[in-house]
């Protein structure tokens, strides 16, 4: 893991317009190595356009976006990668090439010999090991999904950052998901992710930011963010999260 | 790595039967005077004429190949070649002005524009591929190029006063290796190998767009850097296989076709096997070409397309059931 230094992400009053319209406005959040962050909104309320922010790939209007102390606009692709590495929603691949091939992407500055058996580790993890040989293109959206978050459990960069990698998943690979994020924040990692279950975010997240029309609007643990007075404003839900013994439900109806 | 050792055989056996059969049948004896002495006459039709002939044709081959596997690496596109970003139209139509301004007959003006017309295009889409991520951006403004390349080399014919010069044009274009002696194979070199040498850096970052564009750029690579080195590459290549051969179509893109089911699919590895398969099949047919009895030699453009357009529709048949989007 890389000699980073200091809170793994750090956004102050971040300002992100798009075609003159803000998107993300006044974000401040940070993110320190041992937890994970989940980042809940309805759809456009600008939670991939705060991962975008943070890995300094969208212009900030105003506010600074650093990771590990850096701002993360000005460092080089190769130095940005060694902070955080990338899962991004879309799970479009170009050619069908064998599992372990995509999930050695996740660390392309090591030796071929050292990727392979950081991807053969990942693809274990994923519970994919048996497939490593499989062309992605044959396999089904939900072990293809598996084989993208092994590419990215691959990568030794120390903050993870994932969005909505629960999309279009069964309920078992989306627990394994947020598992296997919870395992790397316990090893030292930080993790962000964005998600749109919220009782999924609440059992997996040590903490939960709230967006609302590009506005931080909640931040803290998860009963706290998702607080029936959020859940009405933010989600358009009547009710509360409740816990549980095998962790938090969500018993919400759409507000009248 | 087998695979590499199987083409490069493959190869040198075209080869040897390039050097060997021609229009002009030898005895065994005449066989041995060649090998024993290079200066006899049958050594001449060996050495001077057939040799440096087939080795243009590979030459050609092996950069077309290479610049369409880099193109489709590139492109995430199986259907894209040299030719789809343009270079090979702005490449004919430097040699097309040379040979209309009536400059044919001076040493390399074919050439020399040829390249410049190549690296003219060249250079505005090594600029758009560091500025525009997507690939279908880079394409539409290819499809612009060539459109213009075409439509200027039309104009040529079109303004042309001499049907001679338009002929000599139009025979230029169907594209051929025939009389090319070993300065012309030596002249290729120089581009071929920066271009090469650009294809393979970028080899890592072709890999990497497997997973498209956005994941590519956060992926630690320099991916501006080596997008542009491989339309740099693709682009030199295409100029050098143009300026020695005219415009030769199909080589580019059915060799990758062949070659990328033994790889994985592997963009990186795609790209040596593509530059064998591509030098085989333009000896191929350039023998053909030799060897098929007809009044007037047959253009090895036109032979290529003639057996390649049934070979890639053939190679797409069996493919078409692992295309997936």
């Amino acid at each position: 893991m890389s000699a980073a230094q200091g809170l793994a992400l750090d956004l102050a009053g971040v300002r992100v317009d798009v075609a003159g319209r803000g998107v993300l406005d006044d974000v401040t959040l940070s993110v320190d190595r041992g937890e994970v962050l989940g980042i809940v909104g309805a759809n456009g309320s600008g939670k991939t356009t705060l991962l975008r922010a943070a890995l300094g790939v969208a212009p900030l209007a105003a506010g600074e976006a650093r990771l590990f102390g850096h701002e993360a606009r000005r460092l080089s692709p190769a130095r940005r990668a060694s902070f955080a590495a990338w899962l991004p929603q879309e799970r479009k691949v170009g050619w069908n090439l064998p599992a372990w091939r995509i999930a050695a992407l996740g660390a392309p500055d090591a030796t071929p010999g050292r990727a392979r058996a950081l991807a053969l580790a990942a693809l274990e993890k994923v519970g994919m090991a048996l497939h490593a040989e499989r062309g992605v293109l044959d396999m089904s959206g939900g072990e293809r999904a598996r084989v993208l978050l092994a590419r990215l459990l691959a990568s030794e960069a120390p903050l993870l950052i994932a969005d909505e990698p629960d999309a279009g998943l069964d309920p078992d690979a989306q627990r394994l998901i947020m598992e296997l994020l919870g395992e790397a924040a316990q090893a030292g990692r930080a993790v962000v992710v964005t998600l749109h279950d919220l009782g999924l975010a609440a059992g997996g997240c040590d903490r939960l930011a709230v967006l609302d029309a590009g506005r931080l609007v909640a931040l803290g643990d998860p009963f706290e963010a998702l607080a029936p007075s959020v859940l009405r404003s933010s989600f358009g839900l009547d009710g509360s999260l409740i816990g549980a013994p095998a962790g938090p439900v969500l018993s919400v109806r759409r507000a009248g | 790595m087998r695979l590499l050792i199987f083409l490069a055989l493959g190869l040198s056996l075209s080869l040897a039967l390039a050097v060997a059969v021609g229009e002009t049948t030898l005895s065994r004896g005449q066989y041995l005077q060649a090998i024993a002495d290079p200066g006899s006459a049958p050594g001449e039709i060996l050495w001077s004429i057939r040799a440096p002939r087939a080795v243009a044709a590979a030459l050609v081959g092996a950069a077309l190949g290479l610049a369409g596997a880099v193109m489709q690496g590139l492109l995430r596109n199986p259907l894209a070649d040299p030719a789809v970003l343009g270079v090979s139209a702005t490449s004919a139509l430097g040699a097309a002005i040379v040979i209309a301004a009536g400059l044919a007959s001076v040493p390399w003006a074919i050439e020399a524009a040829a390249l410049v017309g190549a690296l003219g295009a060249g250079g505005v889409l090594v600029v758009l591929a560091a500025r525009f991520e997507t690939p279908e951006t880079l394409v539409l403004f290819g499809v612009a190029l060539s459109a213009l390349g075409g439509a200027a080399t039309a104009l040529i014919f079109n303004l042309s006063p001499s049907p001679i010069a338009a002929g000599e044009v139009l025979s230029w274009l169907l594209g051929s290796v025939a009389n090319r002696d070993w300065g012309n194979d030596a002249a290729f070199l120089l581009p071929a190998v920066v271009g090469v040498a650009l294809a393979a850096w970028s080899a890592r970052g072709l890999r990497m767009l497997t997973l498209g564009e956005e994941t590519a750029a956060l992926s630690g690579l320099p991916m501006a850097t080596l997008r542009a080195a491989a339309v740099a590459g693709a682009a030199l290549l295409t100029g050098a296989a143009v300026s020695m051969a005219g415009v030769i179509g199909f080589v580019g893109l059915v060799a990758p076709h062949l070659t990328r089911g033994f790889v994985r699919d592997d963009p990186a590895a795609t790209l040596a096997p593509s530059a064998f398969a591509g030098a085989i099949l333009l000896v191929a047919a350039d023998l053909a070409a030799r060897l098929i009895p007809t009044d007037q030699e047959l253009k090895l453009g036109v032979v290529t397309a003639l057996l390649g357009a049934p070979l890639f529709a053939l190679v797409a048949w069996r493919a078409a059931r692992s295309w997936r989007a």
